[in-house]
């Protein structure tokens, strides 16, 4: 046991502390780096390798081909839509929920992560029951002579229903363990309702509301299951970046696929990089 | 301004916080707002600044009506219990917020802000400290800060939430006298809240004694303690010992000299009221002297009555280092009691 020795004397305290031989932390961090490794990292390599496959050339040719620039466009569209929109909406209900006292607050409460509970498929299903020909507003809507599922619309409704919790769920915890003493103090000394939000709570939730809109909009371009259920698949029109890598893939378009795929995959990255560095700035204040 | 309560009640569901509340506080006075623990004093005080809103009654500023206002219009400086300082900004920002976010008329130049909040962070003692972030303070420093950010908008009423509740004890000693020089100075109305009796009494010009939503008296200080209304506030405005008429308690009573033909069926004793003689005839001596202990200039003296039966309570008196020395006892000698004077409630 001469590793033990040669240890700087800190880690060596914990080690007595915890009685864990030296090929069980090596044994335990070895399994976790290997589940990673298999389970994560091979996978996301394997994309962009079989993306690249036939060269540069094919994976770029496949990129700007119309259906891909269309789902790419409809993912960005729909991502703008709700994001800003499910912002709105998770900073509302944070604050009803931490500030004020109301009849059917723990339902409300439990309510929000409702999306997070059911399938995505059944979310995608409620709305097509919801508007769908058959649906409830269904003879109404085809009466005016408005499309919503099988259209742009119902994607974007449907992920709205999708991504709701994100922000609300990063704010609750943080608005309820900051209390509203300082917004009280700022109120107090003359301040209006918005003032005493902009200056006073906005700056103290920033990080974790970036965080919230960061997970937010990950979800919003990479969700499949719901949208999958009201889009129709039509190429072009209604197929997200996600949607799009499945009709690609069942075409046997592997380049196609995986092309599309790495941009998914790449947003993923730039996700998790950002999400780390959000983590390290709130983990600092 | 003055500030005029009337019938002033909250329940928070079934618990009733406040009930009927009647009080009139004159312009420029220091009052305390005295009471244990969960009494309801945060909930007045919030009413009164209009952070909550009362189920019955009427709060009046200077005359006016003010019961619906809301808070950011009253004009009100509130120095919250833990300080409520804003974290995110310097000290400098805290104190020039409530000036900045005046509406354009009557907001003051950038120029008269730095002034105006240099000068209240020179009265508070701290300017050096005016780029710092409120948890590089200390809590001392907090609290002053608070306040100065409390009184930059030149607040007609001033409340205090227990201002002094965190601090130890040396610090709260130094705060009191400060507040007081400061009151002073500015002389504008104030309300602090406490749940220390010494300090309400040190501060306060008057004295207003709360307990389970009610007020049970209010005075100046002097008049509170030696006219307590009724037992809750003797027993706590200072010590007292507390005597239960029985048949048994009655009787010693008379051996230290107070009449007991009197008033009621419960007596309170001050220890500065009881004074300690060595027994002529240790047969008949009214106590026993146990221990005592030096509180400074004044020394406590345990005493454990004399009397047949086995109700050997202890009493506790005080008196001044010097006398005690005179005396002469040592432990286990009987003693003399003559009692001055005492409290009676029914
Ligand atoms: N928002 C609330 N909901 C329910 N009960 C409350 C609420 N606020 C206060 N109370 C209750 O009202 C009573 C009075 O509370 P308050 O905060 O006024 O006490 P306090 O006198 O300030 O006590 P302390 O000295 O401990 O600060 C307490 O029993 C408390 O439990
Ligand atoms: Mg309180």
């Amino acid at each position: 046991m001469t590793a033990n020795t040669n240890q700087p004397t800190h880690t060596r305290a914990y080690a007595d502390v915890l009685h864990d031989p030296i090929w069980v932390r090596i044994g335990l961090s070895g399994i976790a780096i290997g589940f990673i490794v298999l389970f994560l990292c091979i996978p996301l390599a394997l994309v962009m390798v079989e993306a690249f496959a036939k060269g540069w050339q094919a994976y770029w040719s496949a990129l700007i081909l119309p259906d891909t620039q269309a789902a790419m466009r409809l993912t960005l569209l729909t991502a703008m839509a709700t994001v800003p929109l499910n912002t709105f909406f998770g900073i509302a209900a944070a604050w009803a929920i931490t500030r004020f006292e109301f009849f059917g607050k723990s339902l409300l409460t439990t309510l929000i992560d409702l999306p997070f509970s059911v399938s995505p498929v059944i979310s995608g299903l409620i709305f097509v029951l919801l508007f769908g020909l058959q649906g409830w507003f269904g003879h109404w809507l085809s009466a005016h002579n408005l499309k919503i599922i099988f259209a742009v619309p119902g994607i974007v409704l449907v992920t709205l229903f999708i991504t709701f919790p994100f922000v609300a769920r990063e704010l609750i915890p943080l608005m309820q363990e900051m209390g509203s003493e300082e917004e009280e103090a700022a109120l107090s000394l003359g301040a209006t309702g918005w003032q005493t939000f902009f200056l006073i709570t906005l700056p103290n939730i920033k990080w974790a509301l970036l965080y919230g809109i960061l997970l937010c909009n990950a979800r919003a371009m990479g969700e499949f299951g719901a949208v999958s259920v009201v889009s129709g698949h039509i190429r072009g029109l209604t197929n997200t970046l996600p949607l799009h890598v499945e009709v690609s893939y069942n075409e046997y378009d592997a380049v196609g696929a995986f092309a599309s795929a790495s941009i998914l995959a790449g947003l993923a990255v730039v996700t998790l990089v950002l999400k780390t560095a959000l983590e390290w700035r709130q983990g600092k204040k | 301004m003055s500030i005029l309560l009337t019938n002033i009640s909250k329940r928070f569901g079934q618990f009733s916080a406040l009930h009927d509340i009647n009080l009139e506080i004159p312009e420029g006075e220091l009052v305390a707002l005295l009471g244990p623990s969960g009494c309801g004093k945060t909930t007045l005080l919030r009413i009164i600044a209009g952070l909550e809103k009362a189920d019955h009654g009427r709060v009046l500023l200077s005359g006016e009506d003010k019961t619906e206002q809301h808070v950011s219009h009253r004009g009100i400086g509130f120095v919250f219990q833990h300080y409520a300082l804003f974290r995110h900004m310097t000290v400098f920002n805290n104190v020039a917020f409530g000036l900045r976010v005046k509406n354009r008329r009557q907001r003051p130049s950038e120029a008269q802000i730095a002034s105006k909040v240099h000068a209240l962070l020179e009265l508070v003692q701290l300017d050096w400290l005016h780029d710092r972030y409120p948890d590089q303070l200390s809590g001392g420093q907090r609290q002053r800060i608070a306040l100065a950010r409390a009184l930059a908008v030149e607040p007609s009423v001033l409340l205090l939430d227990e201002p002094f509740g965190a601090l130890d004890a040396s610090v709260r000693k130094d705060l009191r006298q400060w507040l007081r020089n400061l009151h002073h100075e500015l002389n504008v109305t104030s309300i602090f809240v406490t749940h220390d009796q010494e300090e309400a009494m040190e501060v306060a010009s008057q004295v207003v004694v709360l307990n389970h939503g009610r007020i049970e008296q209010q005075g100046s200080p002097s008049d509170i303690y030696d006219h307590p209304a009724n037992e809750f506030v003797s027993g706590f405005i200072g010590q007292t010992n507390v005597f239960t008429l029985d048949a048994h308690d009655a009787e010693w009573l008379q051996t230290t000299g107070l009449q007991v033909t009197q008033q009621g069926a419960i007596a309170h004793v001050r220890p500065h009221d009881i004074e300690i003689t060595k027994a002529l005839d240790s047969s008949k001596a009214t106590a026993v002297l146990k221990d005592w202990q030096h509180l400074g200039a004044l020394i406590r003296i345990e005493l454990i009555k004399n009397t047949d039966n086995d109700k050997k309570t202890t009493l506790f008196a005080e008196m001044p280092n010097e006398q005690f020395k005179r005396l002469q006892v040592n432990k286990g000698d009987p003693v003399d009691l003559n009692i001055r004077q005492a409290h009676w409630f029914h």
